[in-house]
């Protein structure tokens, strides 16, 4: 098996680097596209409290549907290939970044704010400069849970024709390779995994104040 | 001169609420005065030093400050010459004390080397060593250094007036005693009136050079301290000096 596996890479090297990289360029565009989606919409459901049941009952149910099912039914209507696979991977990492966002901008303590609007900061300098800013940890961490979740079903999308190292496993599955469902297994693992630290790693970095 | 405050006939309800939380108070304050505000909570001493920089609008009535109604000006810019203290002290966690001092400062678009060298005299003047403090974090303070901050804060932009809501409420009572004399020191130094909210009687009676008593959204009596221990106005405040005189005899036991 470790030979078949050491082989595999001496021959395949440029292959299994651009699968590499298609599952972390689909991953990284649909997690910075479901950020752009639900960070905006996390302020304007706390903004507009009305909005933020409805929200947030939308996309609790597109939740609930397992990602393969929003991958197939995607198919007639997008056809196949990376953008049907993104479009579903941005559903699936909506919300918990949206949640977050919300959850982050309520706790924010109310005498804060009022501290920023007794300085004579105008409403929209509380939110760039206090709000906002209070809000950043528990976006992140929304971020990375959607991260994970993104990169383990980006798998998925090669069934649909995004590429990725999805391809890798269901070739393994249709020829009963092993030595490919690990290789492809293991490097989805260790991508989430590296995902996870980098997010980690950066709020170490951004979040200083934090750490006292 | 005009009066540095002045209420005329200020009245505040809030919504759901059976009576006024501020019934139609008036009063004026000099420049240069230290007034205490002192009643129990809920009667109403908060809402009327926040309608001072209308985080509250009034129902009714006006009130004025150095000859101007408030209500015609922005409340942003009103906000801006106003320093404004609380008990939860609120600093920005995220923000360093050089960056939260510099709040106001910067909001009013002062120039960069005037706000550092503000920071500095500002920090100094708090008993905080500016080299050393500026660049820390909130958190890495003591409760009685954030409230030194928050002071220092709100003194930023030079405000002619300073509203102060418990602003010792949540402090040790030794750092408090402490704080209380700086702040009495450092009011003199100033010519700024201050506006100071409290429920302590000591303290309300030993920082204020008048003292206004409220209950239930009145004032009872606005007086010198010396002048409302003599001659208290009613038997509410009548109570309230004689539960403070029998705190004393309390200590004169163990003498």
């Amino acid at each position: 098996m470790y030979h078949q596996i050491i082989e595999y890479f001496q021959m395949n090297s440029q292959r299994y680097f651009t699968m590499l990289t298609d599952h972390l360029q689909i991953s990284l565009c649909a997690l910075l596209a479901a950020a752009a989606l639900a960070v905006p919409a996390g302020f304007f459901c706390v903004r507009y409290s009305v909005l933020q049941k409805p929200v947030s009952a939308v996309f609790g149910i597109l939740r609930i549907i397992p990602s393969l099912a929003i991958l197939l039914l995607m198919l007639p209507v997008l056809g196949t290939g990376a953008v049907p696979a993104a479009i579903a991977l941005i559903l699936l990492a909506v919300p918990p970044i949206l949640e977050n966002t919300i959850a982050g901008l309520l706790e924010v303590p109310p005498f804060l704010l009022e501290t920023a609007g007794a300085m004579g900061m105008t409403g929209t300098q509380i939110w760039v400069k206090v709000r906002f800013p209070l809000a950043l940890p528990l976006i992140l961490t929304g971020m990375k849970t959607a991260a994970v979740e993104i990169i383990a079903s980006a798998t998925l999308a090669a069934r649909i024709g995004a590429g990725g190292l999805g391809d890798l496993i269901f070739t393994g599955i249709g020829l009963f390779r092993t030595d490919l469902l690990l290789i492809g297994g293991i490097s989805v693992a260790l991508l989430s995994l590296s995902a996870g630290i980098f997010f980690h790693l950066l709020e170490k970095i951004i979040f200083k104040y934090k750490r006292i | 001169m005009a009066h540095a405050i002045e209420f005329q006939n200020v009245t505040k309800r809030f919504r759901g609420s059976s009576r006024n939380a501020v019934d139609s108070i008036n009063f004026t304050a000099e420049e240069g005065e230290f007034i205490t505000i002192l009643g129990s909570s809920g009667c109403g001493k908060t809402t009327l030093l926040k309608m001072i920089n209308r985080l509250y609008e009034p129902d009714a009535g006006k009130i004025i400050l150095f000859g101007e109604d408030i209500a015609s000006l922005d409340p942003v810019k009103l906000r801006r010459r106003i320093g404004y203290v609380i008990q939860q002290i609120g600093l920005f966690p995220h923000i360093t004390v050089g960056g939260n001092i510099a709040m106001v400062p910067a909001l009013l678009k002062w120039e960069k080397e005037k706000i550092e060298s503000r920071i500095d005299q500002l920090l100094t003047m708090a008993g905080l060593a500016p080299e050393e403090y500026k660049n820390r974090y909130p958190a890495q303070l003591s409760g009685g250094q954030q409230q030194r901050v928050g002071l220092a804060r709100a003194l930023a932009a030079d405000p002619k007036i300073m509203l102060l809501d418990e602003p010792f409420g949540a402090i040790d009572s030794i750092t408090r005693a402490r704080l209380q004399q700086e702040l009495l020191t450092l009011h003199q130094d100033m010519k700024k009136t201050f506006l100071f909210v409290t429920h302590d009687i000591e303290e309300a009676f030993t920082l204020g050079t008048r003292v206004i008593i409220m209950n239930e959204g009145h004032i009872l009596q606005f007086d010198t301290p010396e002048q409302i221990i003599l001659h208290p106005a009613d038997e509410f405040v009548a109570s309230l000096v004689e539960s403070a005189r029998a705190k004393e005899r309390f200590w004169e036991k163990f003498k």
